[in-house]
């Protein structure tokens, strides 16, 4: 997905760009969950509690 | 004939620290940002006497009408060998940039920010007390209607009537959070509630034009300071921005708005974009992430943020056949065509430029994986962590360093800009005499430097012509002064 949005126009050339596409789709989803377990290691846990206790004073 | 669009961002870092007891922001921040200036740095105090942020756009002076923001001046404010500005603003830690030449300067010396607070994040880590953790955010809201700013700042023709700002700004501002957006679950603030929507701050706009910036924030703000010349110059203080971790909007925000001001200063634009009711539009796009949702404008003519977009840079795209416009603009032309084309086609094939769109898409992987309603706290979580300066936790920067998002500049050039200012504004000058002769400067603002070369009374400089000061023009006066004695009498020679 990312792959693609880097470029968004692609340039057309002889290889088949629907295969091109499919195979660059498949990697990224799978680069994405990846990913996904990656973050899952640094996002804080108790979301619920960190984020009702996130409370700024307004600035500006 | 429009003047050099010399320009930079101020932004509020969300700061909290989780420990045993309760945490005071505004310690919190001073600790921070003098864990992370050297004593030099430190000593060197702000000069305030320019200062009035009461006085309006408009030609009036409101002072005592608002609560002025308490810069006291015991709380800290130190000014960076790069130039910008480092201190307590209410209850956060600020960073404004040097002033830059360009939207691509404004993007390495912007981050450089982000990282200047990573590293006094760590550092007042490494001092806080047992069991506290402290934690920065590059964000605009706290999610329960507290919000705090992403300012940019624009040099304008004084000769150009406010109206003519107002006028076109209003719709301008109101159409590109289409790509300005940082991105928010939910809305707050009175607003209607939605799931997600494309900018953190839209909620909090109800008025188009004022001075205020802490409650009834407008749309565009009047605030008259120009920290340069009054007679020749205005300081555009533009509120209705979100803070990006992207690069790409980074860029388009400052380019496309330099461009914009550049057009209405020349008298460019004969069409009128006047919206009926623009705190509503401002809204109703911000709550859109499908960007279907029209606007109507004065005269009855309803298009979409995307459609009004489209006639700025056709516009722009005119004027800049003729005009002499800095190299970086070729950039952001062609960058503001792409995005709309984007936007158009389908928002999700931005995900690797545009936040808004970056933290759609990994929350909906998340949503996708895990089966997440929008009310789960988990998403609320990925939403501000999106925004952690620390790189290793950051969101963005997970999605960034695994090469998903597309990064402009280097991160040796942010590096180098944490200590050096750029070389093509007065920032250069204040950035060279602190790195040179702190010991002896007392104070320093935007527009002055003040030294104690020894003998009554104390030399102020004046700095007010923001295009002057630059490598060009001081750096061979700079390096035939020894010291800041033989540099003051350079000067006056």
């Amino acid at each position: 997905m990312a792959d693609q949005t880097r470029k968004p126009k692609p340039k057309q050339d002889d290889t088949n760009p629907q295969a091109e596409e499919a195979r660059a789709s498949e990697t990224s989803t799978e680069d994405v969950d990846e990913l996904l377990d990656e973050i899952d290691e640094v996002l804080e846990a108790n979301a619920e509690e960190f984020v009702r206790s996130y409370i700024q004073k307004g600035g500006e | 004939m429009a003047v050099p669009k010399i320009c930079g961002i101020e932004t509020e870092y969300g700061i909290v620290v989780k420990g045993p007891a309760d945490f005071n922001p505004i310690l919190t921040s001073s600790l921070l940002i003098n864990a992370y200036a050297t004593p030099a740095f430190r000593r060197v105090k702000w000069d305030y006497e320019e200062e009035n942020p009461l006085r309006d756009a408009r030609g009036f002076d409101r002072s005592g009408a608002e609560t002025l923001p308490e810069e006291d001046s015991g709380l800290v404010n130190v000014i960076l060998p790069n130039g910008a500005r480092y201190y307590v603003d209410h209850a956060h830690p600020e960073y404004s940039s040097p002033e830059c030449s360009n939207p691509r300067d404004v993007v390495v010396w912007d981050k450089a920010g982000e990282r200047i607070l990573e590293q006094s994040m760590s550092a007042a880590q490494r001092i806080a007390g047992e069991g506290e953790r402290v934690f920065i955010y590059r964000n605009n809201s706290d999610g329960k209607g507290n919000s705090y700013g992403t300012h940019e700042n624009y040099l304008v023709d004084r000769a150009t009537p406010f109206p003519a700002l107002v006028k076109h700004l209003i719709p301008f501002f109101v159409s590109r959070q289409v790509f300005t957006g940082a991105g928010k679950v939910g809305a707050e603030n009175g607003a209607e509630q939605v799931d997600y929507q494309i900018s953190q701050r839209a909620d909090f706009f109800e008025v188009e034009v004022g001075l205020e910036t802490t409650f009834k924030r407008p749309i565009v703000n009047t605030r008259d300071e120009p920290h340069a010349d009054a007679d020749v110059y205005r300081r555009l203080h533009v509120i209705v921005g979100d803070a990006n971790m992207c690069e790409v909007p980074i860029l388009l925000k400052t380019g496309t708005t330099a461009l914009l001001l550049t057009m209405i200063e020349d008298d460019f634009i004969t069409e009128d974009y006047s919206l009926r009711d623009p705190v509503r539009a401002l809204r109703a796009v911000s709550h859109d992430p499908s960007l279907r949702t029209t606007i109507e404008l004065s005269d009855g003519r309803k298009l979409t943020a995307l459609e009004l977009q489209w006639e700025y840079l056709r516009l722009a795209k005119k004027y800049a056949q003729d005009a002499e416009l800095h190299p970086a603009m070729d950039d952001v032309l062609e960058r503001w065509e792409g995005v709309l084309e984007g936007l158009e086609d389908d928002p999700m094939t931005l995900a690797g430029q545009l936040d808004w769109v970056a933290k759609l898409s990994l929350l909906r992987r998340y949503q996708e994986r895990d089966g997440l309603s929008w009310g789960d706290a988990k998403m609320r979580m990925i939403d501000l962590q999106y925004h952690d300066v620390r790189r290793s936790r950051s969101l963005y920067w997970r999605l960034a360093d695994a090469g998903q998002i597309e990064r402009l500049v280097t991160d040796d050039e942010i590096a180098y800009a944490m200590d050096h200012p750029p070389t093509d504004t007065r920032a250069y000058f204040r950035g060279e005499c602190l790195r040179r002769f702190s010991d002896v400067i007392v104070a320093a603002s935007w527009d002055s430097l003040i030294f104690d070369i020894g003998e009554e009374p104390l030399r102020k400089v004046p700095t007010l012509e923001p295009t002057r000061g630059t490598k060009a023009h001081v750096q061979g006066l700079l390096d035939a002064s020894p010291d800041a004695a033989a540099l003051i009498h350079n000067l006056s020679a």
